[in-house]
């Protein structure tokens, strides 16, 4: 893959605009920027700029990686800030999804929207997975994707024709330097401020999960629903037949509850 | 690093890429004879041509049958996706043409099937794309032959004519060092004697018509990326993959699909702008016939080893050439990459020469006498006075072939009639050469 010195960052196809509404995709564990395509393809061709990046370590961005929560946050923050185009709608993807929800915490001024996909807090990862990304990778991303896919997509069925969805993941996952999706989980399992953090989130917000989901329930998000301030406009969005993976496993379901979510507020509404 | 199966290789070839239709319930594959499908809106439309929404606009680029066959074989193989092509020749050249153009350069195993040799070695020099050909078993030959301008390595499983085995670790280890692809065409193997996507390879190639389908019913073929290889890493080589074409959106292929950047440019131009697509009819009866490739694998192995262990002791029977025979060159080799067997095309040579070929095919009443391999009935075809009839019987050799070489595909049959026949042809020679 091609590194880069500077955190590289997709666009959706498009060149940004000062002036417009901005979308940035976080994505999780292992991944990069390219698990976010179709939906971002949408949100650009349609008055948007995203800004989809890979983060440190990933990717195409060179590291080093960054080992917490917290820091990828503040990250985020700083590239967001760099970018002058104003706040942002967060949209974050399991691991993303933290990182988003403690950036929103910690810079509110900064994020005019959240969007948690197949999040929970706090986000144990189970010993064994944990163990086998330090010790047997090609066992972890087994495991990932066993727990990740609802069982269409187990045998192969793909809402993106002639795709071969859990083996797209599998090399997206190899593809990553030794250790990166150990940090990864690490950082996810080690974060215990979810709930603090949402207690400080005044955006509107959206908690986007999966029915099939083993890896972060829908159940399981009633918690981190509950931190949120009563004031706040958080919305719960369960789509069915997909798995965590939902981007790649519902692509048009997720774009729907993004866009729908972010068209609901008059200040962010776009027409094509 | 092969890619982890979510089910044993039988379940896959029944289920995978299809779950029962949501609206009739129907438990087989249906078969979407449509050309193309309406839209939502106009919204929807635009969304599916600008890639923000995955679906179907139209049969040539994509169909749901056809995802069906494309994703059960993607399954299958170890990829992260497939294209059904609309015949192996198809999938071959959809390869070459989304990894390069003009002065693009290929190294290819010289043990080719005779089609695959006529692209590389007649047709595409009009187009500019030169093939250097090497034996498949000399390994110096390979790297020698790579160039600066070199964007492929192909070869097949096992070869033709003489079911030489690929060594895909290491011709895969000589293009990687080379920052190139390897493409193995494993028609003759299937995924369920060999997947090179485990031993190396990044992308494989089906002729579909052949033991896929196994009925000799539906030419097709199918294309598959193992999703490993670095098209970004390899300096630049790849520009049809790595930088903005023009053609659709003005899209980078490897920014917008980190891993599967190939499928994306031959989906969206090759099938496009070359239309070589598979009818959803076709790919209806491959996906039929690869719902027991498992069960009709074991059966032409196992037939094959009864007639190979007849023919080797006969005495009409000059060689046989079969990699799981201690005799073939390569037999070490296919006891390390194809555990399973060495499938069911296997070729001998009769002492009777030219003569002698002839009458034993036309000595044959079970075995079909035509030009095709893997289908369920067996098949016999003498070259020397058919697919290389215009040859010298120098020029013969130098291809690996006799005057008197059968090349046998065997079927289904059960196996002592099959030997009867067999015997009948023998018979046949004999009078005919006494």
């Amino acid at each position: 893959m091609k590194p880069s010195l500077s955190p590289y960052h997709y666009t959706g196809g498009r060149k940004t605009e000062a002036g417009r509404p901005t979308i940035l995709f976080i994505h999780g564990a292992g991944h990069d920027h390219s698990v976010w395509t179709l939906q971002s393809r949408h949100f650009a061709s349609h008055g948007w700029n995203v800004i989809a990046p890979d983060l440190p370590g990933h990717g195409r961005s060179a590291g080093p990686q960054l080992g917490s929560i917290e820091a990828l946050a503040d990250w985020i923050i700083d590239f967001a800030s760099g970018l002058n185009l104003g706040p942002v709608a967060l949209a974050g993807h399991s691991m993303g999804s933290l990182i988003a929800l403690e950036a929103a915490a910690r810079a509110p001024q900064m994020v005019s929207y959240l969007m948690l996909i197949g999040s929970v807090a706090p986000m144990p990862v189970a010993a064994p997975l944990l163990d086998a990304t330090l010790s047997n990778r090609d066992k972890a991303h087994a495991m990932i994707n066993q727990w990740s896919y609802a069982p269409r997509a187990q045998l192969g069925a793909s809402s993106i024709p002639g795709m071969n969805l859990t083996a797209l993941n599998e090399r997206l996952m190899q593809r990553q330097a030794a250790g990166v999706l150990h940090q990864d989980m690490a950082a996810c399992n080690a974060y215990t401020g979810g709930f603090d953090a949402a207690a400080r989130v005044s955006c509107p917000s959206l908690l986007l999960s999966a029915a099939l989901d083993r890896m972060t329930p829908p159940k399981a998000t009633t918690p981190l629903a509950a931190a949120f301030p009563a004031t706040t406009n958080l919305r719960k969005v369960v789509i069915p037949g997909a798995g965590h993976a939902m981007m790649s496993e519902a692509p048009g379901a997720v774009l729907d509850a993004l866009w729908n979510f972010v068209g609901a507020f008059p200040s962010s509404a776009q027409e094509p | 690093m092969p890619i982890h199966r979510n089910a044993g290789a039988d379940t896959l070839a029944l289920h995978a890429g299809q779950t029962p239709d949501p609206v009739h319930r129907s438990r087989a594959t249906p078969i979407h004879f449509t050309t193309s499908y309406v839209f939502e809106d106009s919204e929807q439309a635009a969304a599916l041509f600008n890639q923000e929404r995955a679906g179907h606009v139209y049969s040539r680029i994509s169909n749901p049958t056809n995802a069906v066959l494309e994703e059960r074989i993607a399954a299958l193989d170890g990829g992260v996706g497939a294209i059904a092509c609309a015949s192996g020749q198809a999938a071959l050249m959809l390869a070459i043409t989304t990894l390069m153009g003009q002065g693009g350069h290929i190294v290819a195993s010289r043990s080719l099937y005779g089609g695959s040799h006529n692209l590389l070695g007649y047709t595409l020099p009009r187009f500019g794309i030169h093939t250097t050909f090497v034996p498949a078993g000399d390994h110096q030959a390979w790297r020698d032959a790579i160039r600066p301008e070199t964007r492929l390595l192909f070869g097949e499983s096992i070869g033709n004519p003489g079911l030489e085995v690929l060594d895909i670790p290491a011709i895969s280890a000589i293009a990687h060092d080379a920052r190139v692809p390897l493409l193995v065409d494993a028609t003759l193997v299937t995924p369920s004697l060999q997947c090179p996507i485990d031993l190396g390879a990044d992308l494989v190639m089906h002729s579909a018509t052949k033991y896929l389908g196994g009925h000799g019913v539906a030419i097709g073929g199918l294309l598959v990326d193992g999703g490993s290889f670095d098209w970004e890493g390899s300096g630049g080589n790849f520009p049809t993959l790595t930088e903005p074409y023009d053609g659709f959106h003005g899209m980078d292929f490897t920014e917008e699909s980190s891993i599967a950047a190939f499928l994306l440019r031959a989906r969206r131009e090759g099938l496009r702008d070359f239309g070589a697509c598979l009818s959803p009819m076709n790919a209806f009866q491959i996906l039929q016939g690869m719902e027991t490739l498992g069960l009709r694998m074991e059966r032409h192995v196992a037939n094959a080893r009864q007639l190979v262990a007849h023919l080797v002791k006969h005495p009409l029977v000059e060689s046989v050439s079969w990699p799981e025979l201690d005799s073939h060159p390569d037999h070490p080799l296919a006891a390390r990459l194809l555990p399973k067997g060495c499938g069911g095309v296997f070729s001998f040579s009769l002492k009777g020469g030219r003569k002698g070929g002839t009458a034993f095919i036309e000595g044959l009443r079970l075995f079909s006498h035509l030009a095709n391999v893997g289908d369920a009935k067996s098949l016999a075809i003498h070259p020397a006075s058919t697919t290389h009839f215009r040859m010298s019987p120098e020029a013969l050799l130098a291809a690996g072939i006799t005057e008197g070489t059968i090349r046998l595909s065997t079927g289904l049959e059960t196996a002592a009639d099959l030997i009867e026949d067999l015997d009948r042809g023998l018979y046949a020679a004999q009078k005919a050469t006494a």
